[in-house]
């Protein structure tokens, strides 16, 4: 098992005033050194609340969040800038995380000079030239704008701009969830490359089990914001222990044909809450 | 042989706002009495226009120029608004992609489920009211009097998406259009509403044709498919067929993109650059066919 590079104890969050219900109730994760794990779950599960958590947007009401070794739970926002370039997100949808109005140049380039990586413009630029190579992306691209590429282009600079400050960790939110799925092989082919070759730990959010099993070795199965199961990826698909894995394994549709799955499974508890 | 329920013959559309780009090349396909027909494809495919042609609500920047959709021998295309306008909803039914939009959001669900049984079947306003119950519990909802009186942000995507099947089935059409009908929900409740669609498709002999980018939900729901690219069919035939001996290179390429979790070292294969440059040579041989012989 490679060591903890992030964990989280007993994680409880809640949105609003004191005393509002809790949205997670107690959770407990972690991410090995290079490791890809990830958090399946409906909506309303929690698991974009864990994702922020784990990277202190949200502060949780109680639990700790353990990075490198480092107790980061209560670290003020000073504190927290060291760690900003090894942590890094992926947003879901690219169109309103990139900033339409900056190139794509300036929206690479800025972070890289902000955390010091390079000490002139030029070198910045020289450095997202090699990411931009990297993603498969041409270079040209630093002169447009986000809402002059495709879908696939955009997802691929949101992990440029992650990956460009070779951080430790980076979390990706529903990244592949509005492509199509020749786009979707592309971006989680290279997301997949780039974790092993930089060493990145990855936490990968998705409500899809196939591309969960696709690329990730851990799953953290959530529901109604509690961890319902978690193991390696072989283990949780061969044989779930939780009823509730094993429902959300059930409804994957497979591309194939299949008389008996239609009328198969589905506990009652689900139709109730749909 | 009988006559196919929805019979749409090569049927083709422009985008007027794109320099005239195709949209549908000669797209035909057949929807037989009771049977479940599912386009798929990727996004740009004209898996959607396709929809709207039928329902007579294509955009005004896509214009179409030829082919023909007949219904039960009708031919769609060449109605007035008024003659269309009565066979959407009683014979012609849509489940569309969002449930979350396609409902008023200011009306009750009661109101918005009666209106079509009184407009379209002529029931009286108790007549109408207590079929709604009913088409709520075919649609099982353990508690139509609640939802009747609800407004539509007061129900779960999952429920929104039964009340608009409820609607849709309701007024008993012969075929009805489903846009995407599960793309927003989660998958246990996708699953639920495939099996609901399936049923009641069966119950009533219904033809459906289904439109949606997911192979595996077409899998679980189809009796045939058309696979669309760049609005040109690429195969066509039983779902059975066409997932597990795909003829067309394009079809293997999707199926070989698509991840699986009972096979986690097979799937996220890229589309090989000689099957994209095929396609489109393809594409291209097809267009200029058309230009030789614009009826042919």
């Amino acid at each position: 098992m490679a060591d903890d590079l992030l964990a989280a104890h007993g994680l409880v969050v809640a949105y609003g005033r004191p005393g509002s219900p809790a949205v997670l109730h107690g959770v407990d994760m972690r991410v090995g050194k290079g490791e890809t794990v990830g958090i399946v779950g409906e909506s309303g599960s929690g698991k974009t609340t864990l994702g922020r958590a784990l990277l202190g947007l949200i502060r949780p009401v109680a639990g700790s969040v353990i990075f490198d070794g480092s107790d980061i739970t209560a670290l003020e926002e000073r504190a927290r800038r060291p760690l900003r370039r090894r942590m890094q997100i992926i947003f879901q949808d690219p169109m309103s995380s990139l900033n339409p109005r900056h190139t794509i140049g300036r929206i690479l380039v800025e972070p890289v000079l902000l955390h010091g990586l390079a000490q002139s413009r030029a070198a910045a630029l020289g450095l997202v030239h090699g990411v931009l190579d990297r993603v498969g992306l041409a270079r040209g691209t630093v002169d447009r704008y986000s809402y002059e590429l495709s879908g696939g282009q955009r997802q691929r600079v949101g992990i440029a701009r992650a990956v460009v400050l070779r951080p430790d960790f980076v979390l990706a939110d529903e990244i592949v969830s509005g492509l199509d799925v020749s786009t979707q092989a592309q971006v989680l082919r290279l997301l997949k490359e780039l974790t092993s070759e930089m060493h990145l730990a990855l936490a990968f959010i998705s409500h899809d089990l196939s591309v969960i099993r696709s690329i990730c070795q851990r799953v953290v199965v959530m529901r109604e914001g509690s961890v319902v199961e978690e193991g390696p990826c072989e283990r949780v698909f061969a044989a779930p222990v939780a009823a509730y894995t094993r429902m959300l394994i059930d409804a994957i549709p497979l591309p194939a044909v299949d008389p008996g799955w239609l009328t198969r499974g589905v506990a009652v508890e689900a139709a109730a809450a749909g | 042989m009988s006559e196919p329920r929805l019979s749409i013959e090569a049927l083709s559309a422009i985008s007027l706002r794109d320099g005239n780009r195709p949209v549908l090349r000669r797209v035909s396909l057949a929807v037989d009495v009771g049977e479940v027909h599912g386009i798929v494809g990727e996004s740009g495919a004209g898996k959607s226009t396709i929809a709207k042609a039928i329902l007579g609500i294509i955009p005004s920047q896509v214009k179409l120029v030829g082919g023909r959709i007949a219904f039960e021998g009708r031919d769609l295309l060449s109605l007035s608004r008024n003659e269309l306008r009565a066979l959407l909803g009683r014979d012609i039914a849509l489940v569309p992609q969002d449930p979350s939009t396609a409902l008023n959001p200011s009306r009750r669900i009661e109101a918005q489920l009666t209106d079509g049984l009184r407009l379209k079947r002529g029931l009286s306003a108790k007549a109408a009211r207590e079929r709604a119950g009913a088409l709520l519990e075919e649609v099982q909802i353990r508690d139509p009097e609640r939802v009747l009186a609800s407004y539509p942000h007061q129900l779960s995507g999952g429920m929104r998406q039964r009340v608009l099947i409820a609607a849709a089935f309701g007024l008993e059409p012969k075929l009805v259009i489903a846009d995407e009908p599960t793309t927003a929900l989660d998958v246990t409740v996708q699953k639920q509403i495939l099996r609901l669609i399936r049923a009641l498709q069966e119950r009533h002999g219904t033809s459906v044709l289904f439109v949606s980018h997911d192979l595996g939900v077409v899998a679980k729901i189809c009796d045939r498919l058309s696979v669309l690219y760049m609005g040109r069919v690429m195969e066509q035939g039983a779902t059975e067929a066409v997932l597990s001996a795909p003829r067309h290179a394009y079809t293997r390429a999707l199926l070989a993109a698509n991840p699986r979790y009972d096979r986690p070292d097979a799937g996220l294969e890229p589309t090989p650059p000689e099957v994209i440059a095929a396609l489109r040579t393809e594409i291209a041989a097809f267009d200029a066919r058309v230009r030789e012989t614009p009826d042919g």
